[in-house]
């Protein structure tokens, strides 16, 4: 079973948020989807300063295997850019929640924060998910 | 193993030719333009040149090898008699500005052939200019634009399902336009209450790959189609899957206005590392007008075959001359050969071998979408993930067993998958041995799943780093380079 930290929410696209204590949040993608996606080696990222809006792509990831949009959880603008993790884009893969995260943004509408899924709720999904799928 | 720099030895020649004795001109490119150093260029042998490059290609997989089964990419066996007459002194030796005069015969071929696409397409006309199936959509695209601008209607979006290969999208960008993504529904086909909802009078058309890229007939397609037309749409048929359909349904039947094919998939000639390819583009009558110039037309009081540029709705060139000619030689030789029945086949064929292998592997490899599948079938290994093995080890592993792995990872819409086309070319004889090594390889993942990890061993260089690869791109080798990675 993946790693869902209990103090994130998470996204149907398997993006988790993590409300910091001075309002920001900040953006990373999950340990189910770095696991799914592979060996990561290239990520792109919004510039700061850029608007970013809940549920419309604002970067991309590849791997070895593909190359997939990562959608934006929250409304606002990108306070701070993870510059290491575009150098080093292993460090989602090593470190998810961590070294790897990506993005600051500064909410729009904090209350978008409270909509996304919680652990137990990315986890049920995540079962859910499982079992429509082959195999 | 030893680069062709690592051969290279100081004054070492190939070859040397005698001074001829004559004084040399001033050369024709001007002096500030020439280098002043010489190339760093290796310096060896003739005997150390052939023994390296023969080396090298001893270390090829290909398809004149054995079973190449990379779903989408149709790796059929290429006829060797197609090259023999592509290389017959008239089409070989032939130049591109000859007059038309002497080139009648060349010019025949093109209008045959285009008679013979137009007819398996169900189009009315095609040219050959695209270098291949990307380089089709483009121009298809480019078409797509130039009829709604014609209608003084310049639209935004194009719609593409998720299961479609990735050039479409990147095609649509290159041609200016948005990329709308119509997702599958759970028979793999697109959804078509999706495509309805995104429908409307800003959307250009729609990309389409029939049957799709998980080797099922979009049975839907004549709904598609009148939806697309009632709001000013058009269909565009991306024909990298033909081979599985010709002799039996028609793209123009079906509702589509342009057309691509790869001749180096459907029609047999040499691709993946053995190109180049070619992708004629089809349209039915209302687009023609916008096809790229020249065009080839026939003048039937004087008997005559002639290029005609005048075409002033055209798109305009999109390749040097007459696009890859030499291609267009070995598919219509390949089409000449099988005739229309014989082409009908070739579907029935690929379709009865991709069925034959799913049946074989499909308890151990269950499919994304159970049934009945066309010329390929996309499994998956998502089973063996519990076992830490990964669908890329059944890949590498079956490189062990002597075959080159299926496509994997592709389409994305299906978790773990191996995209397998055996096309019509293998023997049942093959098609068993292929089944059977899968069938190994799950057993394997059972029992011995290291020896899936470690795979391959039995080839020149084992497991690539793929990851590392993408990471630290090295395109150009330097001395210095060389030192850096030695050591």
């Amino acid at each position: 079973m993946p790693n869902t930290p209990s103090d994130l929410r998470y996204t149907r696209e398997h993006e988790w948020a993590r409300l910091e204590d001075d309002g920001r949040i900040t953006i990373g993608i999950t340990d189910y989807a770095q696991d799914q996606l592979g060996d990561i080696v290239y990520l792109q990222l919004p510039e700061q300063g850029a608007d970013v809006s809940a549920g419309e792509p604002m970067g991309e990831v590849e791997s070895t295997k593909s190359v997939s949009d990562i959608y934006s959880p929250v409304s606002g603008k990108v306070a701070e850019v993870n510059s290491e993790v575009v150098e080093t884009p292993e460090a989602v893969n090593q470190d998810p929640y961590g070294e790897g995260w990506l993005i600051g943004v500064d909410p729009s509408d904090p209350t978008e924060f409270d909509g996304l899924m919680t652990a137990e709720e990315y986890e049920q999904f995540l079962t859910e998910e499982a079992g429509e799928e082959v195999g | 193993m030893q680069t062709i720099f690592d051969l290279s030895v100081s004054g070492r020649r190939a070859s040397t030719i005698p001074q001829a004795g004559v004084e040399e001109n001033e050369p024709a490119i001007p002096s500030h333009l020439l280098r002043k150093t010489p190339p760093a260029l290796p310096e060896v042998s003739e005997r150390d040149l052939v023994q390296h490059y023969t080396r090298l290609s001893q270390k090829n997989w290909a398809i004149d090898v054995g079973a190449y089964p990379l779903g989408s990419c149709t790796m059929k066996y290429n006829p060797k008699i197609n090259e023999q007459i592509a290389s017959l002194p008239g089409l070989r030796n032939l130049h591109p500005w000859q007059n038309e005069a002497d080139a009648q015969g060349a010019l025949a071929m093109l209008w045959e052939m285009e008679r013979a696409l137009a007819e398996i397409t169900g189009m009315k006309r095609v040219t050959f200019q695209p270098a291949a199936g990307a380089h089709g959509e483009l121009t298809g695209l480019l078409i797509m634009r130039a009829f709604h601008q014609s209608n003084g209607d310049p639209r935004k979006t194009v719609l593409i399902p998720d299961s479609a290969h990735g050039t479409n999208p990147a095609s649509v960008r290159l041609a200016g336009y948005q990329v709308r993504q119509v997702p599958s529904d759970d028979r793999g086909l697109v959804d078509l209450a999706a495509l309805e909802d995104a429908l409307d009078e800003t959307i250009v058309g729609i990309m389409l790959t029939n049957p799709n890229t998980l080797g099922l007939f979009e049975k839907d397609i004549e709904k598609i189609a009148k939806a697309m037309h009632s709001v000013g749409g058009l269909l565009y048929f991306d024909g990298a899957n033909l081979n599985a359909i010709m002799g039996k349904v028609r793209p123009g039947d079906m509702g589509f206005d342009i057309v691509h094919m790869n001749l180096h998939k459907t029609f047999s000639t040499p691709h993946g590392g053995g190109g180049p390819g070619a992708g004629p583009v089809a349209v039915t009558e209302r687009l023609e007008r916008f096809l790229p110039a020249p065009m080839v037309e026939f003048d039937e009081s004087s008997c005559n075959y002639f290029w005609d540029p005048d075409r002033p709705d055209s798109i305009g060139r999109i390749h040097g001359f007459h696009g890859n000619f030499g291609i267009v030689a070995r598919a219509y030789a390949y089409y000449r050969a099988l005739g229309g029945e014989g082409l009908k086949k070739v579907s029935e064929r690929a379709v009865l071998n991709a069925n034959y292998l799913r049946t074989i592997i499909e308890s151990k490899y269950p499919l994304a979408h159970p049934g009945l599948c066309m010329h390929e079938f996309v499994s998956t290994a998502r089973r063996f993930k519990k076992l830490g093995v990964r669908g890329m080890d059944v890949a590498k592993r079956l490189i062990d067993l002597g075959f080159h792995p299926p496509t994997v990872y592709f389409p994305l819409v299906v978790e773990e998958s191996l995209m397998i086309e055996p096309t019509e070319t293998e023997s049942k004889q093959t098609l068993d041995a292929l089944g059977k090594a899968l069938l190994q390889i799950s057993d394997e993942a059972e029992s011995e799943p290291d020896l899936l990890h470690s795979a391959p061993t039995t080839t020149p260089v084992g497991r690539l780093d793929e990851a590392r690869a993408a990471r630290q791109l090295r395109l150009r080798w330097t001395p210095e380079l060389a030192k850096e990675l030695t050591g």
